[in-house]
């Protein structure tokens, strides 16, 4: 997909001087919306980093914890609907009389980290499937590739809802459900498109003269695809690793929904809002709020990934 | 032709995995018999024997598969009936969905796409590429409840009291056909399923278009002094168009996926729904006919467009 307008540079503005940090800079601040994302992005990071500090303030540094000095029932509007509950509920509570604020930070926490590190995951196995098969060609190509399309043939959310559902039912107990594990479901199932990408890349340039250079003062093969060609592929990679946080964010949060993710009491932000679809009535804010924050940080990655993808190749497909 | 013979290898191979995922589910497909105390374990050996489930898994597989090509995917045992029956009543629900979907998503993503590239960097342009970006970063489930409260259960005055207010859930109030019903039935689930394909297809039109239209071939259109609207549709349109039908194949995935999302929350009966049903049951035997046929959905709907593509391109050869 070529840049998209949002803040970004005309193709024409954009001149030929040599890649460097300070152009990549350059040219990255002149997007704004992703300027702006990566402010939103890193208060985000800073709330699930510090998630215990800041739900202490307001009393609840144990996101489980219930509010029994003044919960009584129904669950407690947030801050600018009841004056007097400031001080501990900045957002309410839920309809169990839990501080919605301090289970956001925390969830914050789940869904970033779990992320990031199924996206790991995703990048390393994808780009070492897509570099052997691009550099390697023939057979091997054909084999990898042709694992790929099975992988891309079917649609992830129903697949991976069987793969958590066996693995619950051979432990017995959906809490065996953890962290882990989904992050390794979510990786093994979405590292072909990675692949795909890299070996793409890696086709032409395996054809180029450095790649030539390298094989012909007797480099391995090796360190020719991790020394020579990989930094060469690295800005598509970057670009399609920033965009799968937020689409494994959104992922992620609807297997928690549909109770197939982490489980209760951890909050995360796809589990807050299973309980707040019944109560959606009385308390708007316990299925706003959870929402709010994936999609506020989905969108602020989003313009991250691409504001990357003009400043690290504004000729990029 | 060679296209259409790779399909089949890449359906054997999709259904072998499947095949040995689906196994790995503990007692399989007798899970619900092994639950029910007036079954006793003689019974699930017979049961065992009888389904073919003592062979190993490979001879399994082949007996499975030999069912399958006939249209025989087993007994679901969440719904009393065979996969296929019930996969199939519940098609013409999600089909209706789908479809309603993908021409919303088509007629505004395309048109929006379009407008973009008319007018590139302008007001218009910088306002539909960031509902694209919306779209794009929206969870669908979070969206349809966002639906359901506004429009659901507020509902939104239009002034001299009169209220815009749908129905929630569900295909239809009453049992006979009424068109108004069901349409109105079907507004928000559409709204909340068609939303990201519609992101995806604006963006997808806007780039392939602006590219097409920096072409040598549309200048000369241009210069030879053709106005505008027909070099617009006649020249740029018609050679934008071609790559947007690989986009929409490829999103078919991203929607059967949405659609189970939606299903769900909207109480829709369809497939979706029935997978998620059946998933809560463990009704193996359902999932493995749900997944299977999905995923031939998905392999015929990039064969197709890969057909259409080399048809609408003559510079495209398999």
């Amino acid at each position: 997909m070529a840049s998209i307008p949002l803040g970004s540079p005309n193709a024409a503005d954009l001149d030929d001087t040599p890649f460097t940090k300070v152009t990549f800079w350059r040219r990255f601040r002149r997007h704004r919306l992703a300027v702006a994302g990566l402010v939103v992005l890193s208060a985000m990071v800073l709330g699930a980093v510090f998630a215990h500090q800041l739900a202490a303030l307001g009393g609840f540094a144990d996101p489980n914890a219930i509010d029994e000095a003044h919960w009584t029932g129904p669950a407690l509007p947030p801050c600018f609907q009841n004056a007097s509950l400031c001080a501990h509920h900045l957002l309410g509570s839920d309809e169990v009389g839990r501080d919605l604020f301090a289970r956001l930070l925390f969830g914050a926490r789940i869904s970033l980290t779990l992320a990031v590190t199924a996206v790991l995951m995703e990048i390393s196995i994808g780009t070492l499937f897509g570099a052997i098969a691009g550099y390697y060609g023939g057979w091997v190509d054909y084999l990898l590739m042709r694992i790929t399309d099975v992988f891309l043939s079917i649609p992830i959310l129903p697949l991976l809802l069987v793969l958590t559902g066996i693995y619950t039912e051979q432990h017995q107990s959906k809490s065996a459900l953890n962290f882990g594990v989904i992050v390794f479901i979510i990786g093994i199932l979405s590292w072909p498109s990675v692949a795909r990408l890299v070996r793409a890349s890696f086709l032409t340039l395996r054809e180029r003269e450095f790649a030539e250079a390298a094989r012909a003062v007797g480099n391995g093969d090796g360190r020719i695809i991790f020394r020579h060609l990989l930094p060469n592929a690295v800005a598509p990679i970057v670009v399609q690793a920033t965009l799968d946080v937020a689409n494994i964010i959104i992922l992620e949060s609807t297997l928690d929904f549909l109770g197939f993710g982490i489980q209760p009491p951890t909050a995360s932000w796809g589990n807050m809002l299973v309980n707040a679809q019944s109560n959606v009535e009385q308390a708007w804010w316990a299925a706003v709020f959870p929402g709010l924050c994936i999609l506020v940080t989905t969108l602020a990655i989003n313009f991250i990934g691409d504001g990357l993808r003009d400043a690290l190749d504004p000729n990029m497909n | 032709m060679r296209r259409t013979l790779q399909a089949i290898p890449l359906l054997l191979l999709i259904s072998m995995g499947l095949f040995w995922i689906i196994s790995n589910a503990p007692g399989g497909a007798l899970a619900p018999y092994l639950q029910n105390p007036h079954i006793t374990p003689a019974d699930i050996a017979r049961l065992k024997h009888n389904l073919g489930l003592d062979q190993p898994l490979p001879v399994q597989y082949v007996h499975w598969l030999a069912r399958a090509v006939r249209g025989d995917f087993g007994w679901s045992t969440s719904n009393s009936e065979p996969v296929l029956q019930a996969i199939l009543q519940r098609f013409p629900a999600t089909l209706e969905l789908m479809g309603a979907s993908l021409i919303v998503a088509l007629t505004v993503g395309l048109s929006a796409g379009i407008f973009s590239a008319v007018l590139p960097y302008s007001v218009w342009d910088y306002i539909i590429t960031g509902f694209a970006f919306f779209g794009q970063s929206m969870p669908i489930f979070w969206f349809a409840l966002m639906l359901q409260l506004g429009l659901a259960v507020h509902g939104i005055p239009l002034g001299f009291g009169y209220m815009i207010q749908l129905p929630s859930a569900g295909l239809s109030n009453s049992d006979t056909f009424n068109l108004g019903d069901r349409l109105a039935h079907l507004v928000l689930p559409t709204i909340a399923l068609s939303f990201l394909s519609l992101a995806l297809y604006s963006r997808f039109m806007r780039s392939s278009l602006l590219e097409v239209m920096n072409a040598d071939y549309i200048r000369t259109a241009s210069a030879k002094g053709l106005p505008f609207h027909t070099v617009l549709f006649k020249h740029g349109l018609k050679n934008a168009l071609i790559p947007v039908v690989t986009v929409v194949a490829i999103s078919l995935p991203t929607l059967i996926a949405g659609a189970v999302v939606t299903e769900t929350i909207f109480a829709w009966p369809g497939m979706g729904r029935l997978f998620i049903n059946a998933l809560q049951q463990g009704d193996i035997a359902l999932l493995m006919g749900y997944l299977c046929l999905v995923s031939v959905l998905v392999v015929f709907s990039n064969l197709l467009a890969d057909v259409a593509y080399a048809w609408l391109d003559p510079r495209v050869k398999y």
